[in-house]
């Protein structure tokens, strides 16, 4: 009995160490990122890192105006096409979807989910780019937009499942109709999830840099509409980081640092907003 | 009107079948409720009490590969000519843990079945809200907080306001799926007391699984069985004086 008791005890002591472990790494892994990331970036941020254009190639200076208005510009309009398209799709998969239909689209979902994203780039570059021969901001969002959907309908589609199915029957049995059962109490039972979902599909895409590359190229000067090619912090830090010129690098890494900390703020700042009485 | 039953009031029900998928559930059942009167039904788990009801205002339906058969009238007008919708503003339906709109205000639930089907916010809907309020026997205890959520209710709390959210549509009938399941002897006695009270105006079917409680609050009870009506009459008889033997076996405790 004894004997028994301990080698327990060591098993379930061994056990949490081991799970502790790997939770601490993962904690670990992430401050490192951004430590790191903080370390080299800050010392080449400045005022004219958010409001100026970049210098010529030689020129010490300048900064990526355009790139930070660029990237806010083909993730916006990715989410203006993509998501409207992924929460309605989640949507239907958590409410209506039953049958091999939902299955497929699940299921191609997740195949999509796991395509890497320059072979979206490529497919945005013949659907978008080729047939007009000009590299666009437009191409560029479409491309981004094919990433978020998939991403946004999953999670749609996890977080209404969240929401009790008692829910929706008490509903129900007021008399409401299915359509104003799911918009006026699932929605906003699952409204920080869904949100959350959202934003996390954006911030993804919001660092992506191979489906950007052929499709909204880049661009050292501002660009106007949607018809251009736009520069974007991804497409930024990927130029920067290669070329032979230190001042670069260094402005390399302050980007990354911009690019992180938008991403954070967009989290941070959702998650206070969304701090109500839902299920998700 | 039915005109086979031209003054047949209250519900019908005849030779109702149920299946979920291919397992039929209810293998039909024919029982009357009339207008007024408090129906308990009991039985043990898994005999088909839930869908019988749920068939009542098609609720059933709504389960993926749920279908059933048979007749159900409503004040002798049968229930698969309504639309569900209208068919559940009429009867209303009070499930087993209560469960209020978790981002709405205790008054926002009660008059959620107005608002969402285009009723204005005035004193109209405070009237309704109120009345349906006193008639849940709640009004007392939130009048002073029906802005705070209706989450933030105590559990038998909670379940009178559920019963306040279904009395503001004004049904006709009122269904209680094991209502007092999740709740205390005092919050129970509450429900009980208030299920006497609403017999003056609805019509309500119950299920429960306390006898005592089927004994208290209605007037006639009928006992199932494996998805058969064993036995169906007055609750003084089936309490006292049982016709089948399963029935008497059942309330008194040595089966289910």
């Amino acid at each position: 009995m004894n004997t028994n008791a301990s080698t327990r005890d060591v098993v379930n002591v061994a056990a949490f160490g081991v799970t502790a472990l790997c939770a601490a790494l993962t904690l670990g892994i992430l401050f490192f990122i951004l430590g790191y990331v903080l370390i080299h970036g800050i010392g080449a941020l400045n005022w004219d890192f958010f409001t100026k254009l970049p210098k010529p190639v030689g020129e010490n200076g300048g900064g990526m105006a355009n790139a930070i208005v660029g990237t806010a510009k083909l993730v916006g309009l990715a989410g203006v096409f993509g998501l409207p398209i992924g929460i309605l799709g989640g949507t239907y998969l958590a409410e209506y979807g039953r049958g091999r239909f939902s299955f497929f689209v699940r299921y191609a979902a997740d195949v999509i989910n796991g395509v890497p994203s320059i072979v979206v780039g490529i497919v945005a570059y013949t659907l978008v780019v080729m047939p007009v021969r000009h590299f666009s901001a437009l191409a560029g969002s479409i491309a981004l937009a094919m990433i978020l959907i998939p991403i946004s309908l999953r999670s749609t589609e996890e977080f209404l499942r969240l929401v009790p199915n008692a829910i929706r029957e008490s509903a129900l049995a007021l008399g409401l109709p299915q359509w104003k059962v799911i918009l006026f109490v699932v929605y906003p039972s699952a409204l920080s999830g869904i949100s959350t979902g959202a934003l996390l599909s954006l911030s993804r895409v919001s660092g992506e840099t191979a489906p950007l590359l052929f499709t909204a190229f880049g661009n050292r000067f501002w660009s106007s509409g949607l018809l251009n090619p736009i520069a974007s912090l991804p497409v930024m830090i990927f130029t920067y980081s290669i070329a032979p010129y230190d001042d670069w690098h260094r402005q390399a890494w302050a980007a990354a640092l911009v690019l992180l900390m938008l991403v954070l703020l967009a989290n941070v700042g959702a998650r206070l907003m969304l701090r109500r009485r839902t299920y998700t | 009107m039915d005109l086979m039953n031209p003054s047949a009031l209250g519900i019908q029900a005849q030779n109702v079948k149920a299946w979920f998928g291919a397992k039929e559930v209810l293998h039909g059942l024919s029982l009357e409720v009339l207008p007024k009167h408090v129906v308990a039904i009991i039985g043990p788990s898994g005999c088909g009490k839930s869908t019988f009801i749920r068939c009542l205002n098609r609720m059933h339906e709504v389960v993926p590969g749920a279908r059933m058969e048979g007749r159900i009238l409503l004040d002798g007008e049968d229930v698969s000519q309504h639309d569900p919708v209208a068919l559940r503003r009429r009867v209303g339906m009070v499930f087993q843990k209560p469960q209020p709109f978790p981002t709405m205000s205790i008054y926002d639930n009660v008059a959620s079945g107005l608002k969402l089907n285009g009723l204005r916010s005035g004193p109209q809907m405070d009237q309704i809200v109120e009345e349906s309020l006193h008639a849940a026997a709640l009004w007392d205890e939130v009048k002073d907080t029906l802005g705070k959520p209706g989450t933030s209710l105590s559990g038998g709390q909670q379940q009178r306001l559920c019963i306040a959210r279904a009395l503001a549509v004004k049904p006709d009938v009122i269904l209680m799926d094991e209502p007092c399941s999740a709740l205390d002897p005092i919050a129970t006695a509450k429900i009980e007391e208030l299920i006497y009270a609403l017999k003056k105006s609805y019509t309500i079917v119950i299920v429960t699984h306390n006898m005592h409680q089927a004994a208290r609050v209605s007037d006639e009870t009928a006992f199932f069985l494996m998805g058969e009506l064993v036995e169906f009459g007055a609750t003084s008889q089936i309490f006292t004086n049982p016709a089948h033997k399963k029935t008497e076996d059942y309330i008194s405790g040595r089966f289910g």
